[in-house]
């Protein structure tokens, strides 16, 4: 069993070392100045500051999705609708933020849990679904994020909306709702003490409480859940609403933290990063953070590099879809571990 | 009102109903071949996006149509290639390398466009072809049906005659019977002999190919140029046309029309003054109502089908 | 004499650890019906596994007419004429059974299957071997019999001379046993080699010229059938005298534990396979019903216990109108539950043996003193239960697919017997379990039923439900065709006769077994 760990963690290493050595080969071949870009992409987040606050506040979303997802997954269940989940909950904070008059402290509040209700709804209409008629939450989670970014579009395009900015932006979100950054010259916000808050509920949750012991055997074995008489049905539902709140309040962070007015275009990802972070993590709500900060890592220094030389960002989505390909793949380095095991067994024989 | 049902019960609707269901309807097939081969291809959505891609790219710099899409089909099979060495050869779980296939897509294509375009949005500078328009004899000069059936770029046609091959391929021949069982039963394929990763590598390969044609008619027929993410969840309505379709090719091909038919409807909704937003939610709404819809009766019939095959002695007493 | 084939110094490590194949040699000669016989656990199937290849040996040789072979998938075994009928089917239920049998052979006309080449193929080569079926019939309408048939008719198809039959009779009923041992005898007569594992000595006796032996992996030994007597091998098989008799207190039943009131259970398909059972369990007996498998147990059983609806009929258990409710009320009722297939229902095979044990309790005031669950009453529960039940581990916390298969019985066991049931349904309690976990689990719920629980115990395995059965129903085509108030006084072959609906008793409706 020893031995069974160190090969999973080594395996895992070895795979994020792939996948970075072929962001390193490319690079190399497309780029004019291919040493600047290593250079810039490794350390650069380490050079100010100012550039190590963006890797822990990016760090911050990706906790939160990689939270929700792990939770998901643990419940056997899949849950790529974070992204319209963190997105909805985006949306709803920003509309308490515009327009609930509230004292500072209750504020932020407010639109936080506005912001984790719209997130579990919109996790809670696919859970239900599974639930009740087994219909695959992958593809109606998928579909709902789509859906949710529309109705999210509309309701800023259309009710609050800044007809004064150039830009399709926003009304600015009351200064009382905002989570204050607190370490100048970075952005590093309050929101940094709700996700470690979310961290220590979702560990608690999971391993500590009655409801995450039911949520993690129907994930392990539904029919034995079911025979053991846990209620499945709303397990089921309940991890999708749960990983819906986890994911719609990291919206309303992300809005209340850094952004203080709505002014995304497109759906923002995060939800796709929660797969990678919670993947890396093992689905332990423990090894999320750190999942969390590598990713922004690797972000914060793919952003770097972009700016400061002639390769594009992009090719850190490269990277990190080689990752998942890697981390997951069961058989990669399987002859190596099946060795491992052969010479265990052979010795205890 | 009157103006929005003048616009539906017009030819030119009909048109745009068969335009706008030829990828779906590719992606669909795509899925149903590799879905019934017990192999669920979420990448769909990143193989079309790489055809449409490679077909505006070579097109561009070889100035052929042709060439381009040759590259787009090549290009959905290598990346069909690459899901397949994963989950089959590596047993990376296929939806969680169907996720990192399209990630792989969407931020390699960006990243090839920046290289080749020197723009991170749009592939407008460079010189792309498109595919030709088939005027089809005779059909043509006939009212009605000549201006919805005549007149659409090669690959409209080569949908419906992909629909068809692809039900022969199914249901007639030898190479159909062993994907099928395959997709039901692999440890009976592989019990004689059957190579079971072999037929899903075809499988997905096929699907690769019918990606492939599914990005080109996007970038080379439906525009003539390559957005980012230009897709735009095609591949998912396409997998979701699969599933309401029974995974059968009739079934598919119907589903992929009614996608169609609620995609141009919502193109159209769009030039009158209803807020874009909801009509843009409206295909994927209703895929999930479908699906739920859907999935109460299949798991019904699917328990009916499991308790006749744990009880077989039922049925001969 | 001839040699056949010839496996030599066999070694198989699975990527779990668990060794299944030692040093293994084995021999077969041309012509003969061979006997693998072993427990199970006791590495046969993965032998037969390598030889077809579905399994890569780590060491040993496989000479096979003279020549050594490597048979790296079964691709390679087929072309040599080596076919196998595996214990699960290896067939697809959606297809006909002429497709079933030409699948990897298809006749083409053109680019397209020949559909009625299959069909006279498949009708030709049943008349030649004598296994009659019907070519266009779905394999998913067809009763397990014909099933198997379809799957030798497969491996003939491809011109197998050497046949492996892993636990042939294990889902046949006796007369199926019958007609498959007579098609085998025909085949022997034709020339065919056979290898035939089984457990049931009875059946090696009959149909076997030779005996290989195997246990824990290893070989024990090879001897002539008919040389050897049953206890011989038996002992070879297990190392001592397989206990046969169980020592059953008497009993004093008291009041009704479990009272099933004309329960029906009509299938989606519209079939009523449950057709109105009534009986009554006792506190402090133990109700044996006996059947052959598909006989409408299953479901009735998923009804008792909470995992199905019936259609009709009441079920009280423990005094509680439990029809119809869920598991958890069932349970709440004081009902314990031993499943059919442990993997499936039993336990959660990635949790540990701790998290197995209170997936019933989980909830309890007592492992939730405060908010949250408290680790250390957990923990404690654990070590007393793994102490008490004799589950062989390191530790509470190994999680329980490393364990073997008798030890995850006894996980299971532990479980439902220390919540304190009123009432255990027992199904099937020592399906693959080994001979010493066996014992200790009949062992465990005579002395339940001492305490005063009622057992309801279903088991296909005659011995099992004859030793430990206070009273015998017998369960068939959905109804109980039998009772007997002591079932000491039945023999093997009555039982056999009403079993396989030869006979049936009068019994008064809703008082059957009462």
């Amino acid at each position: 069993m020893k031995k069974e760990h160190v090969f999973e963690v080594v395996r895992s290493l070895v795979a994020i070392l792939l996948a970075m050595l072929l962001g390193f080969i490319v690079t190399y071949l497309v780029s004019k100045q291919p040493g600047e870009a290593f250079q810039s992409f490794l350390t650069g987040p380490f050079t100010s500051p100012r550039r190590f606050g963006n890797l822990i506040e990016a760090a911050i979303p990706l906790t939160f999705t990689g939270l929700a997802v792990s939770m998901a997954f643990q419940a056997a269940q899949f849950n790529i609708g974070a992204e319209g989940q963190f997105f909805f909950g985006a949306t709803a904070a920003t509309i308490v933020g515009i327009t609930v008059p509230a004292p500072g402290w209750l504020h932020p509040i407010l639109a936080l849990a506005v912001g984790g209700v719209a997130g579990a709804f919109v996790g809670w209409i696919p859970g239900v679904l599974k639930a009740r008629w087994g219909a695959s939450e992958l593809v109606s989670s998928l579909m709902l994020n789509y859906v949710f970014f529309r109705v999210g579009m509309y309701l800023i395009n259309y009710h609050y909306r800044d007809t004064t900015a150039g830009a399709m932006v926003s009304l600015p979100l009351k200064e009382t709702s905002w989570l204050t950054q607190f370490l100048p010259p970075t952005r590093i916000h309050y929101g940094i003490f709700v996700a470690i808050l979310a961290v220590i509920f979702t560990y608690l949750f999971l391993y500590r409480s009655r409801w995450g012991y039911a949520l993690r055997m129907t994930g392990l074995n539904l029919p034995f859940a079911n025979y053991s008489g846990i209620n499945t049905t709303s397990v089921i539902t309940y991890s999708q609403v749960i990983s819906g709140v986890v994911a719609g309040i990291g919206g309303a962070v992300e809005m209340l933290g850094i952004y203080h007015r709505f002014q995304w275009l497109a759906l923002p990802g995060y939800g796709f990063d929660g797969i990678i972070v919670a993947i890396l993590a093992r689905n332990n709500p423990l090894g999320i953070p750190l999942a969390a900060l590598f990713l922004a890592y690797l972000r914060t220094g793919a952003d770097i590099m972009a700016r400061t030389t002639d390769v594009s960002a992009e090719m850190i989505t490269v990277i990190q879809a080689v990752m998942i390909l890697l981390v997951t793949a069961q058989a990669f380095l399987a002859g190596w571990k099946h060795r491992i095991v052969v010479k265990e067994a052979k010795q205890s024989v | 009102m009157s103006e929005m049902l003048q616009a539906i019960f017009s030819t030119s609707f009909a048109y745009s109903v068969l335009r706008v269901t030829t990828p779906l309807l590719f992606a669909a097939l795509g899925g149903l071949v590799s879905d019934l081969a017990g192999v669920i291809n979420i990448g769909l959505e990143g193989m079309m996006l790489a055809g449409a891609f490679a077909g505006v790219v070579v097109s561009a710099f070889t100035h052929s149509a042709f060439l381009g899409l040759v590259a787009a089909v090549a290009s959905g099979v290598l990346m069909a290639l690459i899901l397949g060495y994963f989950s089959l050869k590596l047993k990376t779980d296929i939806i969680l390398a169907g996720i990192a296939l399209n990630l792989f897509a969407s931020g390699g294509t960006v990243f090839l466009l920046y290289l080749v375009a020197h723009d991170k949005g749009v592939s407008t500078s460079l010189a792309s072809k498109v595919l030709p328009q088939v005027t089809i004899p005779i059909l043509d000069k006939i009212p009605v049906l000549g201006p919805i059936f005549s007149g659409h770029n090669v690959l409209v046609y080569v949908a419906m005659i992909a629909a068809v091959v692809v039900w022969y391929y199914l249901y007639r021949t030898p190479a159909g019977l062993r994907l099928r069982a395959v997709g039901e039963n692999p440890n009976a394929a592989d019990s004689v002999g059957i190579s079971v990763h072999r037929v899903q590598f075809t499988a997905l390969i096929i699907s690769g190919i019918l990606s492939g044609f599914g990005g080109a008619h996007l970038s080379m027929g439906y525009v003539s140029w390559f957005a980012r993410d230009m897709t735009a969840g095609r591949g998912f309505i396409g997998l979701a046309a699969e599933a309401l379709g029974g995974r059968t090719p009739v079934g598919t091909v119907l589903a992929s029309v009614f996608f169609g038919i609620a995609d141009a409807l919502s193109n159209y909704l769009q030039s009158l003054s209803i807020p874009s937003e909801f009509i843009q939610a409206v295909p994927y709404a209703l895929t999930v109502i479908a699906l739920a819809v859907y999935a109460r009766q299949q798991t019904r019939k699917r328990a009916r089908l499991a308790k006749l095959s744990q009880n077989p002695e039922k049925k001969a007493a | 004499m001839d040699v056949l084939l010839e496996m030599k110094g066999i070694e198989k490590i699975y990527p779990n650890g668990v060794v299944a194949n030692q040093g293994v040699d084995f021999s077969v000669a041309p012509g003969e019906i061979h006997a693998l016989v072993g427990e199970n656990g006791a590495g046969k199937t993965t032998l037969m596994k390598i030889l077809f290849g579905l399994e890569q040996p780590e060491g040993g040789t496989i000479t096979y007419k003279g020549k050594p072979l490597h048979i790296a998938s079964p691709h390679v075994a087929i072309a040599n004429g080596i076919g196998m009928v595996h214990q699960h089917f290896m067939l697809v239920p959606s297809l006909s059974i002429a497709e079933n049998v030409v699948l990897g052979l298809e006749p083409k006309r053109g680019l397209s299957f020949d559909w009625k080449a299959a069909v006279s193929q498949t009708e030709e080569l049943a008349a030649r071997y004598n296994l009659p079926v019907n070519p266009t019939a779905r394999v998913q309408d067809v009763p397990v019999g014909t099933r198997q048939k379809v799957e030798i008719l497969k491996a003939l198809m491809r011109g197998a001379e050497l046949l492996v039959l892993d636990e042939p009779t294990a889902v046949l009923t006796p007369q199926e046993t019958t007609e498959l041992f007579a098609a085998l005898k025909k085949l022997k007569s034709q020339g065919h080699t056979i290898i035939f594992i089984s457990h049931k000595l009875r059946e090696v006796k009959e149909i076997s010229d030779r005996v290989t032996v195997m246990r824990a992996g290893r070989l024990i030994g090879v001897t002539d059938t008919a040389t050897a007597t049953e206890r011989d091998i038996s002992r070879m098989m297990v190392g001592r005298d397989v206990v046969l008799h169980v020592d059953k207190p008497p009993t004093t039943p008291g009041d009704a534990v479990l009272r099933v009131e004309g329960v029906r259970y009509v299938a989606d398909t519209g079939k009523e396979v449950v057709k109105g059972v009534s009986f009554e369990v006792r506190a402090g007996e133990v109700l044996g019903i006996a059947g052959v498998e598909g006989n409408g147990q299953r479901e009735l059983v998923e009804i008792l216990t909470g995992l199905r609806k019936p259609s009709a009929g009441r079920v009280i258990a423990a005094g509680k109108n439990v029809t119809g409710k869920d598991c958890r009320a069932v349970r709440q009722a004081g009902v314990g539950h031993i499943p059919e297939d442990r993997m499936t229902h039993g336990v959660a095979g990635l949790g540990t043996i701790e998290e197995n044990l209170i997936a019933d309790r989980y909830d309890s005031k007592a492992l939730n003193p405060r908010f949250l669950l408290s680790l250390k009453s957990v923990s404690e529960l654990g070590k007393k239960l793994v102490k008490e039940f004799d589950i062989r581990t390191q530790s509470p916390k190994t999680p329980v697919k490393m364990l073997s298969g008798g030890n995850i019985q006894k996980v299971v066991v532990a479980r439902e017997f220390s919540a304190n049931p009123k009432l255990i349904v027992a199904n099937q309690p020592t399906r693959g379990v080994d001979v010493g976990a066996t014992e200790f689990i009949h062992k465990k719920l005579l002395e339940n039923c001492a305490e005063g629980a009622g057992v309801l115990l279903i088991s296909a395995d005659l011995n099992e439900v004859m030793s430990l059965s206070h009273r015998l129903a017998v369960m068939y085509g959905g109804e109980i065709v039998a009772v007997f108030p002591n079932a000491d006084e039945v023999t093997e072959e009555e039982l056999g006769l009403y079993m396989l609906g030869v006979k049936r008793m009068k019994l008064a409706a809703g008082s059957e077994a009462s």
